[in-house]
C-alpha cells in the first residue's frame, strides 16, 4: 500500500478499483465485511512490525504508516507554495522594506497595517516604524509579494502551522517578520513527496 | 481677437493669450511643467511643445502666442515623439525613488512617463548624484535636488509671489540645483505653497512627510478658517485606514484655485490649522461637570431656557457658519423673543498678500445675520437682562457663570468658553457639517461635511434645531440647504443664492438677486 504511486493532482490513488453498479457478491455483504476486515488486519500487522524494528533500529527506509506523524514529521511544502510572510533584512539587519505601502495597498483583504518614519540616512529615506500583518484576516494572495518594489516582503518561510489563542495573537508584528528566516530548501521527500523531518 | 486652429477646432482669443491657454479654453491639456498661470513664464522645461504649421520647429505652448490663423497640432505623432524625448531627457538623472517618494500618486512624472514616456531608460553613464538628498531647508520643507526637475517654479514662486527670494538654482548644466541663498531659510508665511507648485517629489511638506500616501486620500471641498480671507481649500482625509497618523482624520489642507479670493495659495498658518479638527476634540456632553448624554444636556439647558422666559440670549462666535448664525437668531431673537449677538473674533497680524487681522471665518456673516456683536459677553448679559445663554464656539467668557443661572455652551475644543458652562455640548467644526461661510469681503462660500462629527459630538445646527424642539419651536429643516434657503428668503443681502448656486466658488453677498449665479 506505501507505495503506492499518487500522480499530482488526483484525488483516488491509481489502482482503486472503479466504481459501478454492485454484484451479488458485494450486495450480501458478508464478504465484503470480511475483507475489509481482511485489509484492515494486514496494515495493521504490517505497521506494527515496522514500527517494531523501527524501535530497534531497522529497517529505517521503511515507513511505517502513511499517516504523517506531525509534528514530528511535516508534510512537503512545495518551494513556491505562498507560506508565512517575512520581511527581507539588509546586511545590516536593517529592513529592507522602505514603507512605500504598496503591499498595504495591494491587499484585497487589507490585513496589512504600515506606519513609516523619517530614516535618519537621507539615501534610505523612509523606513517602516510599525509594519503588522494579520494573518487572521490574509488570505495568501501573495499580491504583497508582487506588488513589492523593493523585493521586501516574502512569503517563502514555508511555515503554515499558524495558530493563535486570540484573534490579536494573530497578528504580527516588524520583529516577527524580520525573524522570519527563507526556509532551507527540501531534498529529500518519500515516495509519497512527503519530506520526514530528521 | 486672432481665430486659430487647434487640433482642427476652432478658437477666438483676445490679443497676447498663449497656445496652452488657448488649448485650455478647448478643454485641450498641453503636458507642461514649468508654466504655471500664477507665475511668470519661464519656458524652461520644453514639455509644452507643440507643432505650429509653416513654423521651423517645433514652438512651446506656454510662450507662444496666439495669431490669426495659426493651425496648432497638439496630439500629432510629432508631438508625441517630441514629448516622450523631452520626457526621457528629464528622467535621466532622475533617481528611482518613487517608493520612498511622497509625491508619488500625484506626479506629473509618473503621470507624464505613463501617458507619454513608458521607454526603458538608455542611459549606460552613471547618473549624475546632487548634493542635497532629504535636506530640511525650511520649517516645513523638505528638499531632494536630485528629484527636482529644475523647472523654477518654486524659485519664481519666492521672487513673484512672497518676494523673499530665498531660493536661486545654483552651478550649471546637469549639476545645476535648487540652493538657499546665502543664510535664507525657507520660513516665509506662504512656504508651503512650493511643496503644491513643485510638479514633482523635490519639495515635500515635513508635516504631511509619510503620513499616508496621497492614493489613500479624499479631497473635499472646504475653505480655510484661518482668517477673514476664506481662502478655498480642498480637505484631505483618510477615510479607511485609521492605523495612519495616529488615528488623524485629516492629513492635510490643499489651497484650491479661486481667482476671487486666493488665487492658487493659502499660507501655512492656516493650512496647519487642520490639526485642530482632530486634536484635543470634545466628545460628550456634560451637565454641571458631570458626563450626560446630549439629550440630557439639551434637556436640562431646554427646562433653564424655558424657566427664564424671554430672558434669554444667544452668543455665537464668528467661527459659527451662516447657517448656524441663522438658526441661533430665529431661534433666539424670533421665536423666543430674546437676544442674540456675535462674539468679537480674535485679531491677529495681517500682510498684503493674504492673511486678513480678523482671524475668523465668518465674521461678515455674523455681521449680516446678527448685526450686534458683544463686545464683553458679561457686560452685554447684564445689560440685556439674560437669565439663560447659549454660547456657540470659544470666547473668553470669565465671570459669566456668576450673572446667570444658566450657561449652556456649544463647543469643539474645552475652552475659556466650556469653563463657565453649566452645560457642554459638543458641536461639530467646519469640516464635519455642510453650510458656508462669508469671508470679510463679502464672499458667500460653501463648506462641504469631510468627516462626521467626532465621537459624541452632533453637528451644531442640529443641536440648535433640538433646542428649538424642547422650546416649543421646532425647525422643520431636514438638511443645511433648507436653513440656507431660509435664509437667503429672509435676509436681502443673501437673496437669490443658495447652497446650489453657491458652487465650488461660492458667489458675493448681493449676487443673487443682481446677476445670474455662478455656476462651477
Ligand atoms: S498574501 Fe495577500 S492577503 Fe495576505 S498580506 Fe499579502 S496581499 Fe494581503
Ligand atoms: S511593498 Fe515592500 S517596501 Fe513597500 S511597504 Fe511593502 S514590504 Fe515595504
Ligand atoms: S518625483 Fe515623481 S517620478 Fe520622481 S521619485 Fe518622486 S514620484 Fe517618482
Ligand atoms: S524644486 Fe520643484 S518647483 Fe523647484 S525647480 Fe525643482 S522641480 Fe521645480
Ligand atoms: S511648460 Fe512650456 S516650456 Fe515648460
Amino acid at each position: 500500500m506505501e507505495n503506492v504511486a499518487r500522480k499530482p493532482g488526483t484525488v483516488t490513488p491509481a489502482g482503486a478499483p472503479k466504481r459501478g453498479p454492485l454484484s451479488f457478491w458485494e450486495r450480501i455483504y458478508v464478504v465484503e465485511a470480511a475483507r475489509g476486515v481482511w485489509i484492515t488486519t494486514v496494515h495493521f500487522c504490517r505497521n506494527m512490525w515496522r514500527h517494531t524494528l523501527h524501535l530497534v533500529g531497522l529497517a529505517k527506509d521503511k515507513q511505517a504508516a502513511v499517516t504523517v506523524q506531525y509534528p514530528e514529521e511535516l508534510r512537503y511544502v512545495p518551494p513556491r507554495s505562498r507560506t508565512r510572510h517575512r520581511i527581507v533584512r539588509r546586511e545590516d539587519g536593517s529592513p529592507r522594506c522602505v514603507g512605500c505601502m504598496m503591499c498595504e495597498t495591494i491587499c484585497p483583504a487589507r490585513c496589512i497595517y504600515i506606519v513609516a518614519e523619517e530614516d535618519p540616512d537621507p539615501n534610505i529615506e523612509k523606513r517602516p516604524k510599525r509594519f503588522d500583518i494579520d494573518l487572521g484576516m490574509c488570505v495568501f494572495c501573495g499580491f504583497c509579494v508582487e506588488a513589492c518594489p523593493e523585493d521586501a516582503i516574502r512569503m517563502d518561510t514555508q511555515m503554515v502551522d499558524l495558530a493563535a489563542y486570540s484573534r490579536n495573537g494573530m497578528i504580527l508584528t516588524l520583529d516577527q517578520l524580520l525573524a522570519g528566516e527563507p526556509a532551507a530548501p527540501r531534498e529529500a521527500t518519500n515516495a509519497l513527496g512527503e519530506r520526514v523531518h530528521g | 481677437m486672432p481665430k486659430l486652429t487647434i487640433d482642427g477646432r476652432e478658437v477666438e482669443v483676445e490679443q497676447g493669450t498663449t497656445l496652452i491657454e488657448a488649448a485650455r479654453r478647448l478643454d485641450i491639456h498641453i503636458p507642461h511643467y514649468c508654466y504655471h498661470r500664477g507665475l511668470s513664464i519661464a519656458g524652461n522645461c520644453r514639455m509644452c511643445l507643440v507643432e505650429v504649421e509653416g513654423a521651423p520647429k517645433m514652438m512651446i505652448a506656454c510662450h507662444t502666442q496666439a495669431a490669426d490663423g495659426m493651425v496648432v497640432h497638439t496630439d500629432n505623432d510629432k508631438c508625441r515623439e517630441f514629448r516622450a524625448s523631452i520626457l526621457e531627457f528629464i528622467l535621466v538623472n532622475h533617481p528611482l525613488d518613487c517608493p520612498v517618494c511622497d509625491q508619488a500618486g500625484e506626479c506629473k512624472l509618473q503621470d507624464y512617463y505613463m501617458e507619454h514616456g513608458a521607454a526603458g531608460s538608455r542611459l549606460d553613464e552613471d547618473k549624475v548624484k546632487k548634493r542635497a538628498k532629504a535636506k530640511q531647508i525650511g520649517p516645513n520643507i523638505m528638499l531632494d535636488t536630485e528629484r527636482c526637475i529644475l523647472c523654477s517654479r518654486c524659485v519664481r514662486f519666492t521672487d513673484e509671489i512672497t518676494h523673499t527670494h530665498e531660493l536661486g538654482i545654483t552651478e550649471r548644466a546637469d549639476h545645476s540645483e535648487i540652493t538657499l541663498a546665502d543664510g535664507a531659510w525657507l520660513d516665509n508665511r506662504y512656504a508651503g505653497c512650493v511643496v503644491d507648485i513643485c510638479p514633482v517629489g523635490a519639495l515635500t511638506d515635513r508635516d504631511f512627510r509619510f503620513k499616508c500616501r496621497v492614493w489613500y486620500l479624499t479631497a473635499v471641498d472646504s475653505i480655510c478658517t484661518g482668517c477673514g480671507r476664506g481662502c478655498n481649500i480642498a480637505i484631505h482625509v483618510n477615510r479607511d485606514r485609521p492605523h495612519k497618523a495616529g488615528g488623524a482624520r485629516v492629513m492635510r489642507y490643499k489651497p484650491r484655485e479661486n481667482p476671487e479670493v486666493n488665487q492658487w495659495w493659502m499660507c501655512d498658518e492656516g493650512r496647519y490649522t487642520y490639526k485642530q479638527i482632530d486634536h484635543d476634540r470634545l466628545t460628550e456632553a456634560t451637565v454641571e461637570g458631570r458626563t450626560a448624554t446630549v439629550e440630557e444636556a439639551l434637556d436640562a439647558t431646554g427646562a433653564a431656557l424655558r424657566k427664564a422666559g424671554d430672558a434669554v440670549g444667544v452668543l455665537v462666535a464668528t467661527t459659527a457658519t451662516n447657517e448656524e448664525l441663522y438658526l441661533a437668531r430665529a431661534l433666539f431673537a424670533g421665536a423666543l423673543g430674546g437676544h442674540a449677538a456675535y462674539l468679537a473674533p480674535p485679531q491677529g497680524e495681517a500682510d498684503d498678500l493674504l492673511i486678513l487681522a480678523d482671524k475668523a471665518p465668518n465674521t461678515r456673516g455674523a455681521q449680516e445675520i446678527l448685526g450686534e456683536q458683544a463686545a464683553d459677553p458679561v457686560a452685554w448679559v447684564k445689560e440685556k437682562g439674560v437669565k439663560a445663554v447659549v454660547v456657540v464656539g470659544e470666547a473668553e467668557l470669565t465671570g459669566l457663570k456668576a450673572e446667570v443661572d444658566h450657561v449652556a455652551v456649544i463647543a469643539t475644543h474645552p475652552g475659556k468658553a466650556t469653563e463657565q458652562a453649566h452645560v457642554v455640548l459638543p458641536g461639530s467644526v467646519h469640516a464635519e457639517a455642510e453650510g458656508s461661510f462669508t469671508n470679510l469681503a463679502g464672499r458667500v462660500q460653501r463648506i462641504r461635511v469631510a468627516v462626521p462629527p467626532i465621537g459624541g459630538a452632533v453637528e451644531t445646527w442640529r443641536l440648535l434645531m433640538e433646542l428649538g424642539d424642547r422650546l416649543g419651536h421646532p425647525f422643520d429643516f431636514a438638511f443645511e440647504d433648507d436653513i440656507f434657503a431660509a435664509l437667503a428668503d429672509q435676509l436681502a443681502p443673501f437673496a437669490g443664492l443658495s447652497h446650489e448656486s453657491l458652487g465650488r466658488r461660492g458667489a458675493p453677498l448681493g449676487s443673487g438677486t443682481t446677476q445670474p449665479a455662478e455656476v462651477a
